[in-house]
């Protein structure tokens, strides 16, 4: 693998760290070179500590490491919180004229750049610059070159006239030659540029673009970190393709506006986190028992309760799959990659049409607030495949009647699929409730017809389970003695371990799973294996709960709860030692 | 085929199971009446019901419906006529299910102005849990967990309506079978959100709203010298706590509903066959 770079903006929340880190990632992906981003961020508008990174190679890179080589620092605090990722050799800007720069000291080893951003940019036109000064001298640093960021600034600013992206081209050259002109290159980063084409976006619009490329038209939501960048790709864009976004008064609203478009044959989404999903349980076995098609997007943040809302969590496991009063089915997808973000919202959809049940697609804070490039074709829009399911029109509905005339939208089926009528449907009018009903949707306590409906709906999973495919993905040593499972954004971290466990002759074989409910049967992956461990982002051990569950067998367990994201290096050395551990007991 | 259509093809083969003399039917009857009177047909029409015995009338009348959870019928409601604007959507509930449980909801639909319907049969009272006080019920009314009455204003739903900015507000009495359904078909063809309170008597559990009393105490506000268009004319017959009103109490003229205002006009359960055309111009956003 080629040598990775690695470089951060960090300062306080309102000093435009985002927009700053944004403009550097897509100066790379646009030279052609494979961009993963991460974001410290926290719940505030103003103050505090807030740091954008980027990691590039001209090979795919999945995960963040604990690594610093280039650091804008805004505020003395972003030096402090990455002293455990700067080394020996790696470069700090900074403006020793900011006042709370001034005394700020350069740890031993490092090199230290004062360049005096501000007042290089007051001379391009704005102090205001002061960012993309340190960017054109970060460039100078890395040896990358500029024009790369002449592409990204005029992306982002061409909205807002010539005039100003001109200025902020004049402001990255101020801080390119103020380097070039004070300081002698003691590094060598070299960040070369390719050919390749690519596209840089996060999980949550992944997600997004997705559920347009599935037909979805209809999306209600009210915001919440993170899922509310779903929310905000959609809005204005789903309008293109026929759609709509309204923001609710409420998760409740939302849940039931979705639900209420659904029921109108529109394929519908809403998107929250945890203590969305709280609210939305409300409505769960409404959707469920009515047997609508819908799909929730739970983006995992830090629980319980208000938790940790900007930091990575995955414990909302048990949450989806037995969140609500009563027992209803549902699916629980659970994307493990951003490219996968696209593709899993698309089967969300038809399955959720094809068995019409809710089906939860859960990503994590990590995945939905890190951008990663792919090319193109990843996102290849003719793959895309719309399956609407039992949907009966005019001609068809007639085999769909009761003896009495009435449609039957809960027949009892073999496979459990009943006939769907939308609304203006010819002698398809029916009420769809969350009382207990027969075939044709009205109320009943009758004993046989309760049965019947209930294993019907269960049937729908049996049924799923025959005619999907709900395969984990894999990789790794195929033969390994050790097997490794995960789920969720792990798997690009994992990814990486596994090569570096590799180099210290450490073979395992990964599963990483993207499919929560169903999912596949790993009895004969764990009963093969010498030891399994399983990896996840919570303390109780969620997923590992449900191996043991359907394997009858104790798996060992690596966990991590503190808020964040698992790093490749890091979880390499926590595999070893758990596999270590496990040999010597 | 409107001309075909007659009222009581609204009605399902299920027996209501309302107590004998409840306001419930007469609502009901007035609603159906009107639905087929403004042209609609039950598989053009989406009935949203709450919870409650108002709640069933989902079951009670045949047509497209969902029976929803407690309290969030106006949501529902919404959706279903943001995705399907062809289709008729009337929302009915109680006024536990609008002005307690749902009483958020209510305000935020009155703002989007979604050209729809919302009937509240308001009785004052919690039937179907046999008899506690509801957010409508008079401050000394005596009931099961109000033994010295609630000793609180009762909610003022034309109020919030009004303050919110609604373009259509209404009351009508379940018993006034002719002007009930006037008044409903006015709302139904209302451009926007078309709000009607309707007293809709509890002859179980509450003796104190009941048929005499609104008989005896409601002004009409079509034989009294009121202009429905006039919003301070509505303010003063909405915050005139001595007298009980029926009829359109405020209209506006102008009404900008949802879909026009926010250019939603498309039936949203036709989509293509893969992604829709055009879906590259998303990858390539991203470049």
């Amino acid at each position: 693998m080629a040598a990775d770079f690695n470089w951060a903006v960090g300062g306080e929340a309102g000093d435009g760290i985002d927009s700053t880190g944004k403009i550097f990632a897509q100066a790379l992906s646009r030279a052609g070179r494979h961009v993963f981003t991460s974001k410290d961020f926290a719940s505030r508008i103003r103050g505090g500590y807030t740091a954008y990174k980027v990691r590039t190679s001209v090979d795919k890179v999945q995960s963040v490491v604990d690594r610093l080589d280039v650091l804008i620092a805004l505020t003395p605090r972003t030096i402090e919180e990455n002293l455990d990722e700067l080394h020996e050799g790696s470069v700090i800007i900074y403006d020793g004229e900011r006042t709370t720069m001034q005394d700020v000291e350069i740890p031993e080893g490092m090199i230290g750049l004062d360049v005096p951003l501000k007042s290089l940019a007051e001379e391009a036109g704005g102090a205001i610059m002061r960012n993309v000064v340190a960017l054109g001298a970060a460039c100078e640093v890395a040896e990358f070159p500029i024009e790369n960021l002449d592409s990204a600034l005029e992306k982002r600013f061409k909205d807002k006239g010539q005039k100003l992206v001109d200025n902020n081209k004049e402001a990255a050259r101020a801080g390119q030659s103020y380097v070039a002109d004070e300081y002698v290159h003691e590094f060598d980063y070299d960040l070369e540029t390719t050919d390749e084409d690519y596209v840089l976006l996060n999980g949550d619009e992944a997600i997004g673009m997705g559920a347009i490329a599935a037909g979805c038209r209809f999306y209600a939501g009210y915001p919440i970190t993170p899922a509310t960048d779903v929310m905000t790709y959609l809005t204005g864009r789903i309008d293109r393709y026929g759609g709509h976004v309204v923001q609710a008064e409420d998760e409740l609203s939302a849940i039931n506006m979705a639900l209420g478009a659904a029921r109108g044959g529109a394929r519908a989404m809403t998107a929250t986190s945890g203590p969305g999903i709280d609210l939305m349980t409300e409505t769960f076995g409404l959707i469920a028992t009515s047997e609508t098609p819908l799909v929730i997007c739970n983006v995992m943040r830090s629980g319980p309760s208000t938790g940790m809302p900007t930091k990575q969590e995955q414990g909302d496991l048990n949450q989806m799959l037995y969140g609500g009063h009563g027992e209803v089915p549902r699916f629980v997808l659970a994307p493990t990659t951003i490219d996968e973000c696209f593709w899993k919202t698309v089967e969300a959809f038809n399955l959720a049409e094809k068995y019409q049940l809710p089906v939860y697609l859960t990503a994590d804070l990590s995945m939905a607030v890190t951008e990663q490039t792919f090319s193109p074709e990843t996102f290849d829009m003719d793959e895309v495949e719309i399956d609407r399911g039992n949907v009966v029109d005019e001609t068809t509905i007639d085999d769909h009647m009761s003896e009495s005339g009435g449609f039957q939208p809960h027949e009892i089926t073999d496979d459990g699929v009943s006939p769907r009528a939308f609304p203006g449907t010819a002698d398809g009018a029916h009420m769809s409730t969350g009382l207990e009903h027969d075939e044709q949707g009205r109320r009943t306590e009758d004993t046989e017809m309760r049965v019947a409906q209930v294993d019907k709906r269960n049937r729908k999973v049996e049924t799923a389970r025959e005619r999907e495919d709900w395969s984990p993905r894999e990789f790794g040593d195929a033969d390994a003695d050790d097997l490794v499972i995960t789920w969720g954004s792990n798997e690009g971290a994992l990814a990486e371990a596994v090569e570096i466990l590799d180099d210290e002759g450490q073979n395992v074989r990964v599963l990483s799973v993207p499919y929560i409910f169903p999912r596949p049967d790993l009895s004969a992956d764990v009963e093969a294996a010498e030891t399994t461990v399983v990896v996840e982002c919570n303390e109780q051990g969620q997923f590992a709960d449900l191996v043991e569950h359907d394997v009858l067998e104790r798996v060992d367990r690596v966990n991590k709860y503190n808020g964040v994201r698992y790093k490749a290096d890091e979880l390499a050395a926590e595999i070893k030692s758990t596999l270590e551990a496990g040999v010597e007991a | 085929m409107s001309s075909e259509i007659r009222f009581t093809d609204f009605k399902s083969d299920k027996q209501p199971t309302w107590c004998p003399g409840c306001g419930d039917f007469g609502t009901m009857n007035g609603m159906m009446k009107a639905l087929a009177e403004t042209g609609n047909d039950p598989d053009n029409t989406f009935v949203v019901a709450g919870i409650g015995c108002s709640g069933k009338i989902g079951t009670y009348m045949h047509s497209y419906a969902l029976h929803g959870v407690h309290g969030r019928a106006l949501p529902v409601g919404t959706g279903v006529k943001m995705a399907r604007p062809d289709i008729e959507v009337m929302v009915a509930g109680g006024d536990g299910d609008g002005y307690s449980i749902g009483a958020g909801h209510f305000v935020h639909a009155v703002r989007r102005n979604v050209d729809m319907t919302y009937v509240v049969m308001d009785n004052r009272i919690y039937g179907l849990t046999k008899g506690q006080a509801s957010p409508t019920s008079r401050e000394d009314f005596e009931t099961s967990t109000s033994p010295e009455g609630p000793k609180q204003p009762p909610v003022n739903p034309h109020a919030l309506a009004l303050a919110s900015g609604a373009t259509f507000i209404a009351q009508s009495f379940s018993s006034d079978a002719l002007r009930h359904q006037e008044i409903i078909q006015e709302a139904i063809e209302h451009d926007g959100f078309g709000f009607v309170n309707v007293y809709s008597p509890c002859v179980t559990f509450n003796d104190v709203d009941t048929y005499d009393y609104f008989r005896d105490s409601l002004v009409d506000l079509k034989e009294a010298d009121h202009d429905p268009t006039d919003r301070e004319a509505a303010k003063d017959v909405i915050l005139d706590n001595e007298k009980e009103h029926q009829g359109v109490i405020y209209k506006d003229e102008s009404s900008v509903p949802y879909h026009e205002q926010h250019g939603v006009d498309e039936d949203m359960s036709v989509i293509p066959d893969g992604a829709p055309e055009g879906a590259t111009d998303l990858v390539r956003e991203f470049y």
